[in-house]
């Protein structure tokens, strides 16, 4: 069970609002009752909610920066290499009119227009790009929230900044951004397990196909959970079954649960066979996650 | 006149809205702005007329017949995109972030930049007008600038075939993609959905809104699901300012009428649902 105890788990769906917070808040809620380590990793940094579900205190606050250049005029000639240097076009340069700024939005960082000034005109500070929170919960287990400053481009940085928190050897589940682009990438790429959230309707079955399709090229294992089982359509049991991808569990359309999640409350604790099926699903994936790599 | 319609939070039903829109004038072009998850293609089943190859960005590769391990890739490299295996640098295809510095500086000239090119940007005819949607491969970034241009392919179209209705679906979040779907319009329709992560989310996307001086609208989407937020979202608007233009009951016809490939105002357009959905259209665009 050693090497089951460090099982990272990450809940993604190619659409959102398909319930991935909502397995997350519960499946951790679920674990750290039965006595588990575990973190959770809110890396959804756009719309970050987890905290939303747990009244706690004891945060540690870190912002997460970047290095945005700085041009200093008096000793810029105006030779317009740093703006040849930039990938971002976050250098805007007028050569005859001797007009050069630094368009802050765009710049990601990467310090290439430092190492293109010949006249060292070009210095450093740092922007906030946003924050990564921690919260203790029960003593030894914790949640840690990456949240990007509103009007940031993109949340990357601060999903990375977030992930670097996680120690080798705890239970870690990340409640993964929506999409299969850059976000989710970073998120599901430390991932062991990949556990995807959808719902049976056209809508999902498209996107969880595209899920499906990028973590097969990242050779990553996973399997799929149902939400709001009953409405739509067959496309996405069909679909699971001609893939051979396993169901690990099917949530009900039912207005309770979701009256629930909308209060902020875990569905775990108004109906206790949930806890069993949460855990049971865990097991599930740790025994998958262990038959591979043994 | 541009209409664009976001959400913050996903899921909240802002594609199924921006169908019904879509369907309620005679002509309109419709741009599927959510580049990362593009789903109205699915209902309304355009034509390809033009197919755009969309170029994300680059990505670092390494000739290791020039490399002669000298480390300087590694040293300059911010986004930790390169490590040190068995005596060589290796590139991470998830962390390079294009920069082009690592490739400027190597003194071997052993480090090519290789383009992003699967990303895609469709544009074609459906059954009520012109469609315009991208399409991001998988793992790549700067989608605000693969929004730009289905943007653009929809204003080109609109003045082309003179449609005076662009309806945008945007893409959840607050970054880049939402920004770019949103900057410029007449009209953004938030769609919200009354449980404490979509109040948050709202409250997220509104200051987005505001930074940018928009006219902005909010559709409480299953408001009776539960009704104290709901409250609790229009004392929000209140306080803020922005426009209620309407509130939507939970209706399993939505469902329905995505099963069936249709907007829920071509499949049932007479419920009650239906007629709410026009009379939001009409508000925002001071029919009434």
């Amino acid at each position: 069970m050693t090497d089951l105890c460090r099982i990272k788990i990450a809940i993604a769906s190619g659409k959102g609002g398909t319930g991935k917070t909502f397995i997350s808040t519960n499946l951790f809620h679920t674990l750290v009752k039965l006595g588990y380590k575990v973190t959770l990793v809110d890396c959804d940094a756009e719309e970050p909610n987890d905290m939303l579900f747990f009244k706690t205190d004891c945060v540690t606050e870190c912002d997460v920066k970047q290095k945005v250049p700085v041009i200093d005029f008096k000793k810029c000639i105006y030779c317009g290499k740093c703006k040849e240097y930039c990938n971002y076009n976050a250098i805007f340069f007028l050569r005859e009119k001797k007009v050069i700024r630094v368009l802050d939005d765009l710049c990601h960082g990467c310090g290439a227009c430092a190492y293109a000034c010949d006249s060292g005109a070009i210095t450093e500070k740092d922007v906030s790009l946003g924050k990564v929170s921690t919260c203790i919960i029960n003593d030894d287990s914790k949640i840690v929230e990456a949240r990007l400053r509103v009007g940031v481009y993109t949340p990357v940085p601060v999903i990375k900044a977030a992930l670097k928190t996680i120690c080798k050897d705890e239970i870690v589940i990340m409640d993964s951004p929506p999409g299969t682009s850059c976000p989710f990438i970073q998120t599901v790429s430390i991932a062991d397990y990949v556990l995807l959230v959808t719902e049976p309707t056209p809508f999902g079955l498209s996107d969880l196909k595209q899920s499906v399709e990028t973590l097969k090229t990242m050779n990553k294992l996973y399997g799929v959970i149902v939400n709001r089982a009953g409405i739509g359509d067959d496309g996405v049991y069909e679909y699971l079954k001609q893939e051979n991808i396993p169901l690990l569990m099917e949530v009900p359309f039912d207005k309770n649960i979701a009256l629930s999640y909308s209060k902020g409350e875990f569905v775990v604790n108004n109906k206790n066979e949930w806890n069993s099926l949460l855990e049971l699903m865990f097991i599930t994936i740790c025994d998958k996650y262990g038959n591979v790599n043994n | 006149m541009e209409t664009s319609i976001i959400s913050g939070k996903g899921g909240t039903g802002k594609s199924s809205i921006s169908a019904a829109f879509a369907t309620i004038e005679k002509d309109v072009v419709l741009a599927d702005c959510d580049v990362d998850a593009a789903n109205l293609f699915i209902l309304f089943s355009p034509t390809h007329e033009v197919e755009t190859v969309y170029i994300a960005g680059q990505k670092a590769v390494i000739d290791y017949s020039c490399c002669i391990n000298c480390g300087i890739c590694k040293d300059v490299c911010r986004f930790g995109a390169i490590s040190w295996t068995g005596g060589m640098p290796i590139i991470s295809e998830v962390l390079c972030d294009g920069c082009l510095l690592c490739s400027r500086l190597c003194p071997q000239n052993a480090i090519k930049m290789v383009n992003n090119d699967k990303s895609r940007m469709y544009s074609g005819t459906f059954r009520k007008g012109k469609m315009v949607y991208g399409r991001l491969a998988p793992g790549e970034e700067n989608s605000g600038k693969l929004v730009n241009i289905v943007r653009e392919e929809a204003r080109r179209l609109s003045k082309k075939n003179n449609i005076e209705n662009i309806i945008i679906d945007g893409p959840p979040g607050i970054g880049c993609a939402a920004i770019s779907s949103i900057i410029g319009v007449d009209n953004v329709v938030i769609v919200s959905e009354p449980t404490k992560s979509g109040l948050h989310d709202l409250e997220r996307v509104v200051d987005i809104t505001r930074k940018f001086n928009l006219k902005t609208w909010v559709i409480i989407n299953k408001y009776d699901l539960n009704e104290e937020i709901s409250n609790e979202i229009m004392r929000f608007c209140d306080e803020k300012g922005i426009f209620l233009a309407g509130k939507l009951r939970f209706d399993s016809l939505v469902v329905e009428a995505m099963v069936n490939c249709q907007s829920i105002i071509e499949f049932s357009p007479c419920s009650q649902i239906s007629i709410e959905i026009k009379n939001i259209w009409s508000i925002i665009n001071k029919k009434i």
